[in-house]
């Protein structure tokens, strides 16, 4: 094997505003790559994995700089070099591919446009040349009518197609390295499998090394000879991937790769007649058309103290059907019980008191507290909203709310949420919620925005939450995951229909319906086999899972 | 302490704003103490050059013009700030509701904006004030009723973008009012892009007042305004006398030295999106 990319002692700093200086994000690490090798960079938001992959190309981001190192990319220095040499090597040798296809296209040029864009401004070839080139990587992407799908405009192609439709164009030049950003972590799992399984055919197939950075381990496995797990700008651990998988060295490894389930199936016979929420024959559509409805004949129970997981891909409806319940979207037909009494549809005719009584917890915990809020106001708010507390009561309620969230009072009620991370956000909205001393909350995707390990303990205290304060939840997720660590019962959703619903154990044993079996057998193991093996079987069965959904 | 961090790191032209703008406050505060003769105090013959006792010379009426200047200041100041603060004030406050609202609301309230204005803006405010009279009060109210459209786009298009978020959904799901959530929730959030417009409306409304008085429908003489000033005094220009000048400089200094404040504002607030 020859050596291809070598990056020795790469510093890079971050202006701080705040600080007013240089700040280190990349502390001295190294990277090697070989021709044709993949290597996976793994780590948890501002481990600087970006960063350092994006430096492999001697490019950084606005606001930041290499202020050393070494960066030796066949055979040529990159680092101190001139930005016309680095132009000649930047989308033709070494080529990017983004996390968001849909941020990165130019909604209003046809893809094989953009596509050959590169080629034909790097001088390598025409546009007819290029053309005929694109419908070849098309073809070997797997992307469905590769002689047409070109003269499409991006939103006329599904997320998962336009995330190819990305590779192909990195791939326009035939480079010798692509840095992949988090290709797949916009995507549905049933379509990250089959963008997983693209990028894995296309580099074997052109030979093409690639830097794959995500934050997944299960994905990475899948792609990558070699790993590197990065944390604060520095190396935990580097290791082959099977090396590294089978046999972690480190603390923070382990963390990452073990797979937890923090529920147990439990018996929940006492909770069987207990029932909070009864959603009855619900249908629903944004525009009151009963021929528009994404919503279907919903019927959906939820018992007291239990975990309801709604499951489903974006664009299932299960976002929708919370705004049902909450009154935010009136429903076309059907009934919403609450306590054995029937919910007014509209928000407006709701009383306070059944508001209180449910309550929201949200996906990105940036968006749902208001910034210029200090903690202990956002807390507040409910308390004197509901419960007309005032003075001490409020403050020794804001602290023991606070003490329940497990953040220090003294420390955080007066920080506004600029002043907080994201789980430590994530947790404020919990409290918000806890303070209307709610019966049920809906949890949104409470945790698709956070770092894995964050991430858990923002569910091991829901967890705890739910046990003591005897709560129910209807938890919101595309995240099969989750579900399978802190469910009692599954839902899971399609197309605006329920398709399977029952106790977790039932709807995680086989038989399954067959879209509950595409869905749990597109969720990524922690084995670098899993890939081909599912590849394999879905071949055998002739299942091919972009069908199953657009069918 | 905040604003001190801030000023501290106030590029170069915002601090020339910045004084360019104090100078004219501190002569609107302390006029009496400044002007050496009174407002319409007649000193000398009809437009004297500059001397030891006129600084700036007399104007048409034999009027010391640098006490003119300087209490012009004052009258100029104060109608366009309370003007600005009116037109805001309705402005800013159909606008929230509009995008807090939405549906009928919003659909009614806008295309009666609409209508306003598709009038040209002069030619409406020269109809209305000669129906209601030239009085400080009814322009007040007029310009700051043409001037609330503009600020009612801006607010609603800046309540919009907030409306959305989830804490205001969150808010809603609660069970607050429409008043708390505007106040509360929206108003302190769209406060940086409307305090920029702040600054830019005031120099429009002044300029506008200014391009009144030219006119003669806006503050009436004797009292002391920049824009009269310039066209009581217009004819000297024919004779090679620059008085007209000095109050036409007096209105470009003030509107250089907001504009300049107004971009740093306008820079900080886009910086705070990102």
């Amino acid at each position: 094997m020859t050596r291809l990319l070598e990056m020795r002692k790469i510093e890079i700093e971050g202006y701080s505003s705040e600080e007013e200086k240089w700040m280190p994000i990349i502390k001295g690490l190294d990277l090697t790559l070989d021709k044709g090798e993949v290597l996976g960079l793994i780590g948890e938001s501002g481990a600087g994995k970006s960063t350092f992959g994006l430096a492999s190309m001697c490019y950084t981001r606005g606001g930041c700089r290499i202020s050393s190192g070494s960066i030796l990319f066949d055979g040529m220095e990159l680092f101190g070099a001139p930005e016309e040499e680095l132009r000649k090597i930047r989308g033709v040798r070494i080529s990017y591919v983004a996390q968001s296809a849909a941020a990165s296209f130019n909604p209003a040029h046809k893809l094989i446009k953009q596509y050959a864009e590169a080629p034909i401004q790097h001088g390598l070839m025409n546009f007819n040349k290029a053309e005929e080139k694109a419908v070849d990587i098309y073809r070997r992407l797997l992307l469905p009518d590769p002689e047409g799908i070109g003269y499409r405009y991006p939103h006329q192609v599904s997320g998962g197609q336009l995330q190819r439709a990305m590779v192909a164009m990195a791939m326009a030049c035939t480079p010798d390295l692509i840095i992949f950003d988090e290709p797949t972590t916009a995507l549905d799992v049933t379509t990250q499998i089959e963008v997983l399984a693209a990028i894995k055919k296309i580099t074997r197939e052109f030979n093409t090394a690639a830097i794959y950075i995500t934050h997944d381990l299960a994905v990475v496995a899948q792609l990558a000879d070699r790993i590197m797990v990065l944390r604060y700008g520095n190396l935990v651990e580097e290791n082959n991937a099977r090396e590294l998988m089978a046999n972690p060295k480190e603390e923070y490894t382990r963390a990452l790769l073990s797979v937890r389930t923090l529920r147990e199936d439990r018996d929940l016979s006492d909770t069987e007649h207990d029932i909070v929420l009864e959603v009855e024959n619900v249908s629903a559509s944004y525009t009151g058309k009963a021929s528009e409805k994404v919503l279907e004949d919903i019927d959906l129970k939820v018992r007291r103290a239990r975990t309801v997981a709604l499951v489903g891909e974006s664009g299932s409806g299960k976002s929708t059907l919370a705004r049902v319940i909450t009154g935010l979207l009136p429903q076309l037909e059907g009934k919403v019980i609450y306590g054995g009494k029937e919910l007014p549809p509209a928000l407006k005719s709701r009383k306070p008191e059944t508001l209180r009584i449910m309550q929201m917890i949200y996906q990105m915990p940036d968006t749902a507290l208001n910034p210029r809020q200090r903690v202990r106001d956002v807390i507040g708010r409910p308390l004197t909203f509901y419960f007309h507390m005032r003075g001490k009561e409020k403050d020794d309620r804001i602290r023991e709310l606070l003490e329940m969230i497990e953040l220090t009072p003294t420390k955080y009620k007066d920080r506004y949420p600029g002043e907080l991370s994201g789980g430590e956000k994530q947790r404020v909205c919990i409290a918000r919620a806890l303070a209307a001393k709610p019966e049920m909350i809906i949890c949104d995707e409470v945790t698709s925005a956070l770092d894995q390990l964050v991430a858990e303990g923002i569910l091991k205290l829901l967890q705890d939450l739910q046990n003591e304060l005897r709560v129910s939840y209807l938890f919101i997720t595309h995240d099969l995951a989750t579900v399978k660590a802190i469910a009692d019962e599954i839902v899971v959703m399609l197309k605006g229909r329920i398709v399977e619903q029952g106790v977790k154990k039932d709807v995680l044993t086989p038989p399954h319906h067959a879209y509950t079996d595409l869905l749990l057998s597109s969720v990524p193991e922690m084995d670098p086999d899993w890939l081909d093996g599912v590849l394999e079987e879905r071949k055998r069965k002739g299942l091919k899972s972009a069908d199953f959904v657009q069918s | 302490m905040a604003f001190f961090k801030l000023l501290r790191q106030s590029p170069l032209s915002a601090r020339i704003g910045i004084a360019m703008v104090l100078i004219n406050v501190i002569a609107a505060v302390f006029t009496p103490l400044i002007a050496p003769y009174g407002e319409t105090e007649i000193v000398g013959d009809v437009w004297m050059p500059s001397s030891s006792e006129n600084y700036l010379g007399t104007d048409h009426l034999g009027r010391d013009l640098f006490t003119r200047l300087v209490y012009g200041a004052r009258n100029t100041i104060v109608i366009a700030f309370v003007t600005t603060m009116l037109s805001f004030f309705i402005g800013s406050l159909l606008g929230f509701f509009a995008a807090t609202l939405g549906g009928w609301t919003e659909l009614s309230l806008s295309r009666v904006i609409d209508i306003l204005m598709a009038f040209p803006t002069l030619i409406f405010a020269l109809i209305a004030l000669s129906v209601v009279g030239t009085s400080v009060t009814a322009l007040i109210v007029v310009i700051a009723v043409l001037d609330s459209t503009r600020v009612y786009r801006l607010s609603r298009a800046v309540a919009m973008d907030i409306a959305v978020m989830e804490f205001v959904e969150a808010a809603r799901l609660r069970g607050e009012r429409i008043w708390w959530i505007m106040r509360k929730e929206i108003l302190p959030n769209a406060m940086p892009p409307l305090v920029a417009e702040f600054g830019l409306r005031f120099c429009f409304v002044f300029l506008f007042i200014a391009a009144l008085s030219f006119l003669g429908l806006g503050i009436q003489p004797p009292t002391a305004d920049w824009g009269g000033m310039v066209r009581e005094n217009a004819g000297a220009i024919t004779f090679g006398i620059l008085t007209p000048l000095w109050p036409a400089g007096a209105i470009a200094f003030l509107t250089v030295g907001v504009n300049l404040i107004v971009d740093w504002f306008l820079q900080l607030a886009s910086g705070l999106k990102d």
